[in-house]
């Protein structure tokens, strides 16, 4: 059949067009990095123990924390509003009420010790200019522990994708479709304005968020976004939430798809049909 | 005044009027088309009906667009795809449809140098399809420009800034093009003007400009043999469609050319629904910001291998600056073209295949622009800077070279 042969021809040109402009441009531009690390193993300076005192835990967090923090899980309110908390600070300081869920325990652990160093953002700090959170580096490993301890036990069993997205990201982001303001302007702490997430899943693919939102200087060297330290099934539902906000007829498209290809494929099969009937007489 | 009687229904009321028996004979029944073809001949057909699926997507994106700085990227993003019932699937049409009609465009285009199909009284087709190239890379270039994302706005920047290489006027024109200093409110409302009217209706014009073009000197055939229509129609309309070299238009060509179509389609809507990020690039999902130059900027895969031709000269040769140098090798890139059928030196009509130089001639002239296409979205640096450089001159050096490669053929073949 000589239709066939030219259909290969033209099917394997246009495969290596494809292939050339964009799976293989795109990975000579973006080159691939090693895959997200949930257990941020690169933090090993605080022996982590299974289990921690919660009640002691409880004391330091009471004593270290609530005098920037909210921790409303246990009643406890900001000691400032947003605006003013972002004045102090530059950003403002998170409810610590669902930390013990949405982070990873041995990052939380290594956080408290040393902020910069845990978010990877000490090139942004100095001793001019300290990260708004002070380092707790005289406290014991074990004590850092028992905060841990108690702040998962105090933390909710499970979340809402949304809050998780909240409380991960929308201090410093905004996500105007989904009507979620920034809790301060953060543009002179972070140095440039952090992009609005509504649809940023289209913009980024998923394997590239998976790997930036674990460790943003891995897909972006320098940046000024803190590595945030979420545990694997809170970044899961935090990009679940993207995709939801970004690319909300995701589920319309694949219903229709079926649908439209379906009648398609009947139309193809009688225009066949077709074709064969009238080039009878000609042929 | 003609003589009008009282018809016999509405289509004879009709055909006293308008001539509809008339003008369908001359249209369809009775417009031949030569049997000797294979579907690459339903290019045409499917790009008829994919500038219809442009035309209609566009309509309805245009009750929703905004051509505003301020509006347009959340017109796109938000309104169209996410608030009106459907928007995403016009989008999504609009936006791969625009990308595979070129890819249809550029299929068609090749089918016709490989069948020799511009020459010997065919040059006015290939010359309003050539005209219909252009328009359609001006009509891709402005809709690109419309969601104002940031490839939108980077490309519109770049583009914009090739013409003031033009020797004397060049700053000028390039404020003239924008509107302003620079990119802006201005240049996009033009630019959406251009794209939904004034290239519309030059690209509406000049298909009927291509369809008329067909109408005297005929389809080639796939062995590019001269077949005598009259006589050949004659034999048809007797009765005698098995050896008769023709066939008219509707119904035996369409039976054909709707099989290829549908089958098309399928191809189509499989993109539309699960592979349009090459169409739909994801940088353009960021708004555009002018402060904040993206990592790489590439045109769509269709421009790429031109642009490739403009950006190979990469080091000022005799004096001459390397931007003049692509500049020159980009303009003659896109106009050699159109002299395609005045290069051609043999009065030979055949596929390539059949014909010694012409042959490795049109396979190289395949494999240079596959390769500037992909040398185009890589980064020009290094070895890519070199080869990029060495299959601009390739190309060029294919097309100023057609007129020797020809007059050898034809004197061989003597």
């Amino acid at each position: 059949m000589k239709d066939l042969k030219i259909l290969a021809v033209l099917i394997f040109f246009t495969a290596v067009i494809y292939i050339g402009v964009e799976p293989y441009a795109h990975s000579v531009m973006h080159p691939h990095v090693a895959p997200a690390d949930y257990k941020f193993t690169d933090l090993n300076d605080v022996t982590i123990k299974e289990q921690g005192n919660v009640k002691n835990g409880e004391t330091l967090v009471q004593s270290n924390c609530i005098g920037c923090h909210a921790l409303k899980a246990a009643g406890i309110d900001a000691p400032m509003d947003n605006a003013s908390a972002a004045s102090v600070y530059g950003v403002v300081p998170p409810d610590i009420s669902t930390a013990g869920l949405i982070y990873e325990k041995n990052y939380l652990a290594h956080f408290i010790k040393n902020p910069a160093k845990a978010s990877k953002i000490d090139h942004k700090f100095n001793d001019q200019n300290p990260h708004p959170m002070p380092n707790y580096e005289w406290m014991s490993d074990d004590e850092i522990n028992d905060m841990v301890a108690y702040l998962v036990s105090i933390a909710p069993s499970h979340l809402e994708d949304k809050k998780v997205f909240e409380d991960a990201c929308s201090r410093c982001h905004t996500m105007r479709y989904a009507k979620i303001e920034a809790h301060s302007d953060v543009t002179d702490y972070m140095g440039s304005y952090p992009p609005d997430l509504s649809i940023i899943i289209r913009a980024r693919s998923k394997e590239f968020l998976n790997t930036f939102i674990n460790d943003p200087q891995k897909q972006l060297h320098g940046t000024a976004m803190p590595r945030v330290g979420l545990s694997e099934d809170a970044q899961k539902q935090v990009i679940t939430y993207l995709e939801n906000v970004g690319d909300s007829k995701k589920g319309e498209r694949e219903a229709l798809a079926p649908w439209v290809l379906g009648y398609l494929v009947i139309l193809a099969i009688f225009s066949y049909l077709w074709k064969i009937k009238i080039w009878r007489e000609v042929h | 005044m003609a003589k009008f009687e009282k018809s016999e229904g509405f289509v004879d009321w009709l055909d006293q009027r308008l001539a509809i028996k008339k003008f369908n004979k001359v249209m369809m029944t009775e417009y031949w088309i030569p049997k000797d073809i294979n579907f690459l001949w339903a290019m045409g057909v499917i790009l008829a009906t994919m500038f219809a699926v442009l035309l209609i997507s566009g309509i309805f994106l245009l009750m929703y667009y905004k051509p505003d700085t301020a509006l347009a990227f959340d017109s796109v993003n938000y309104t169209i795809m996410q608030e009106v019932a459907y928007g995403w699937l016009f989008r999504h049409i609009h936006g791969v449809g625009a990308s595979v009609i070129f890819l249809i465009i550029y299929i068609h285009m090749f089918t016709g140098i490989y069948y020799g199909s511009y020459k010997k009284g065919r040059e006015m087709i290939w010359i309003s399809g050539m005209l219909l190239f252009v328009l359609f890379s001006a009509e891709g270039f402005s809709g690109y420009m419309l969601p104002w994302g940031q490839m939108s706005y980077w490309a519109a920047y770049v583009i914009t800034n090739i013409f003031g290489g033009i020797p004397l006027i060049g700053d000028e024109l390039v404020v003239w093009i924008r509107g302003n200093f620079f990119v802006s409110d201005a240049t996009l409302t033009r630019f959406f003007m251009l794209h939904v009217l004034l290239i519309p209706l030059a690209i509406a014009a000049t298909i009927g400009l291509h369809f008329y073009a067909l109408r005297i000197p005929h389809v080639n055939t796939q062995t590019g043999e001269d077949v005598d229509f009259d006589t050949e129609s004659e034999r048809y309309l007797a009765g005698d469609k098995k050896s008769a070299k023709v066939i008219p238009f509707w119904p035996v060509f369409m039976a054909k050319d709707l099989f290829v179509l549908s089958t098309f389609l399928i191809f189509f809507f499989y993109l539309v629904f699960f592979h349009y990020n090459f169409a739909m690039d994801p940088v353009n999902f960021d708004p555009a910001n002018d402060l904040k130059t993206p990592a790489h900027i590439y045109p769509e895969w269709y421009f790429l291998w031109s642009y490739e031709v403009l950006r190979g000269f990469f080091f000022d040769i005799a004096g001459i600056k390397a931007f003049d140098l692509g500049l020159m090798a980009f303009g003659f890139a896109n106009a050699i073209f159109f002299l395609l059928p005045w290069l051609d030196r043999s009065p030979t009509v055949a596929p390539a295949n059949t014909r010694p130089y012409f042959r490795v001639w049109f396979w190289l002239l395949v494999i240079v622009m596959i390769v500037l296409s992909v040398y185009g979205k890589l980064p020009p640096t290094g070895t890519n800077a070199w080869v990029g450089f060495v299959s601009s001159i390739s190309f060029l050096t294919l097309f100023i070279s057609l007129p020797l490669v020809t007059i050898l053929e034809r004197r061989s073949s003597k």
